[in-house]
């Protein structure tokens, strides 16, 4: 993998997170959660199964609600208003772990369909930009294919695809490569990695720890709903502070 | 079977192969299964010979009265003959029933650019909407009479196998959209739509469509100020459609509970707002997905529109029903029936089939 550039980074906020707590019932999934990612920004989320970190970055575009603290994305607080939720959405590309493609549409209506409903493109316009990012990930071939004649990983690149259409400002990574096979999961890592030397803001929850050693700013541990520590990648592998993280990094390092 | 060696590809034994293997595997494999096959021939035999000479072999198909089948001693058709535009048109005048003949040509005109494999899905679609929304009023417009010079035509006059296309017709148009909407807002997220749609469903499907039927009827006018008379097919017609968008909308149910939750957040992180992931991602899917379903209910409501018979209107069960009452003709309504079962068929398992051949098309091979 190519090492991204690491030029100095801008002072603009792209997200905050303030002191969010969420429940789930009566179970406490997020405890005091703060964050501030910058423009450009590249964050890896790592920790154990059920340390709520999935669910951490599925707030930042509200596909979770939270009951207390505040969320700012691009310079707009997170409400409950449906209208300001969507306008948000429209800002922050996901890409979920089981790619979540729309199966009765081909892979380019998959790319086409949001930037022509949403954002209101002219069809024409709209797949002349799917093409450059179906390229971009490197299947403008299967184009008229349906998602269920696809491999994993394409699939998951088409996923990519779909969410870089509508030109977001951040992309949020759900596990990416978790459901994949070992020889998908490359050349869905290298589509993230072009992606991270174009200066995209990322955050990215996986346990690709190659991944975050050479993409991302910052790499944050989460577990028992807590974010436990945070720190460039660097010293975060090389001198973890606490013993859940010791712990953490042993057991998935080993294996 | 016998092993052979796998080293080299044999021909399979004669025994499994062909018309010889396909008898031998379905109808002779045990000494039980050879039972069946003997007891389902013997079977046959008591009851296909006898109704071959009943409907074909000694049936009468010529003449214009009942005497032309006092020789023989098999199916009278002469009755179906001469009754057949009866059962088609109802008391629809005779001078005015090209009008109905026409309705049906600008239908089978209309609809057929939809059969035209060539043609792409969304041309379809946008003149499959087109269509739904003229051609009821032409035909209306055409049946009815009134305008352009025609004469006009009172609702009760329509009747046979016209009348029922009309309230099959409508019932499933109407039916399907409104199902659809029931069916949403059953899984509303907001408490008071969700209430109102899950009673509505529960009570209309609740009660059988007879009660629907005769209480459109009979207890209907009652509660309406003197003088304000509905029209008796528009009674029945939204008496059916009410009771089959209840069904509808089950069916369309269980197909949105199938469509992951994924699906759902992918729509949302894209940006899309309820009714466009609705419209354009959730019901493709599921709608595909209950064809079955569908088409059973429209299967079933095209049969059901043969209760109508109840509140007094002539459709094609109704019509045949009254043909075999007329004294000229009595002893055989074996014939009528017949008659009308051989129509609901024909129309039914059209339907079946299409709805199988529609499935295999809107497949887009989509494993999960």
């Amino acid at each position: 993998m190519n090492e991204p550039s690491s030029a100095p980074l801008s002072e603009q906020e792209m997200i905050r997170m303030e002191k969010v707590h969420k429940w789930y019932g009566t179970f406490h999934v997020l405890k005091d959660i703060n964050l501030t990612v910058r423009k450009g920004e590249r964050i890896v989320v790592c920790g154990p199964s059920g340390s709520g970190k999935s669910t951490a970055i599925r707030c930042i575009n509200r596909l979770e609600e939270f009951q207390r603290g505040r969320i700012v994305v691009d310079g707009q607080e997170l409400s409950s208003d449906v209208k300001q939720v969507e306008q948000i959405r429209r800002e922050v590309g996901m890409v979920f772990q089981h790619f979540n493609l729309f199966p009765h549409l081909t892979v380019l209506e998959n790319c086409t369909l949001a930037p022509t409903w949403v954002r209101k493109l002219p069809r024409r316009q709209a797949e002349d930009i799917a093409m450059r990012y179906l390229e971009r990930v490197k299947i403008p071939e299967q184009a008229g294919k349906y998602p269920g004649q696809l491999s994993g990983g394409q699939q998951q690149r088409v996923a990519i695809a779909r969410s870089l259409c509508m030109n977001p400002k951040i992309m949020l990574f759900d596990e990416p490569t978790s459901a994949l096979d070992p020889e998908m999961i490359k050349e869905v890592l290298e589509t993230m990695v072009t992606l991270a030397e174009d200066g995209m803001t990322m955050i990215c929850v996986t346990h690709e720890m190659g991944f975050a050693k050479t993409v991302a700013h910052r790499v944050i541990f989460m577990d028992g709903g807590e974010i436990i520590e945070e720190n460039e990648p660097e010293e975060f592998f090389t001198h973890p502070q606490s013993d859940r993280t010791k712990l953490f990094l042993s057991q998935i390092l080993h294996n | 079977m016998t092993e052979a060696p796998l080293s080299r590809a044999e021909p399979p034994p004669a025994s499994t192969i062909g018309a010889f293997g396909w008898l031998h595997r379905n109808l002779f494999s045990s000494p039980f299964n050879i039972a069946l096959t003997l007891l389902a021939s013997y079977l046959l035999y008591l009851t296909i010979p006898p109704l071959l000479h009943w409907a074909l072999l000694d049936a009468t198909w010529n003449g214009d009265s009942r005497e032309a089948c006092q020789a023989n001693g098999g199916a009278c058709w002469v009755f179906i003959r001469v009754n057949f535009e009866q059962f088609m048109y109802g008391f629809y005048p005779e001078a005015q029933r090209w009008r109905v003949n026409t309705a049906l040509l600008l239908l089978i005109l209309g609809a057929a650019p939809l059969f035209v494999r060539a043609m792409p899905n969304k041309l379809k679609v946008r003149w499959g909407l087109g269509l739904l929304l003229i051609y009821p009023l032409v035909a209306f417009m055409l049946f009815k009479g009134g305008l352009f010079g025609l004469r006009i035509v009172d609702t009760s006059r329509w009747g046979g196998l016209l009348l029922t296309l009309i309230i099959a017709g409508v019932g499933m148009t109407a039916a399907l959209p409104l199902g659809v909407l029931l069916a949403l807002g059953r899984r509303s997220q907001m408490p008071a739509i969700q209430a109102l749609c899950t009673i509505f469903i529960e009570l209309w499907r609740g009660v059988p469509l007879i009660t629907v039927l005769f209480m459109s009827s009979v207890m209907l006018p009652l509660f309406l100020p003197a003088g304000v008379n509905f029209d008796k097919l528009l009674r029945a017609l939204i008496g059916v459609t009410l009771f089959q968008s209840a069904y509808m909308a089950e069916v369309v149910r269980g197909g949105l509970q199938a469509i992951p939750k994924g699906q759902f957040e992918a729509a949302a992180a894209l940006g899309l707002g309820y009714w466009k992931t609705m419209a354009l991602i959730v019901l493709p899917q599921a709608l595909k997905l209950v064809i079955p379903g569908i088409v059973n209910t429209f299967i079933a409501l095209f049969k059901d529109t043969s209760l109508v018979l109840i509140i007094g209107l002539f459709d094609l069960m109704n019509i045949v029903h009254n043909a075999t009452t007329n004294p000229a003709w009595l002893g055989f309504s074996t014939e009528g029936y017949a008659f009308a079962a051989a129509v609901y068929w024909l129309f039914c398992f059209s339907m079946s089939r299409y709805s199988q051949n529609l499935e295999k098309r809107l497949y887009t091979g989509h494993k999960r």
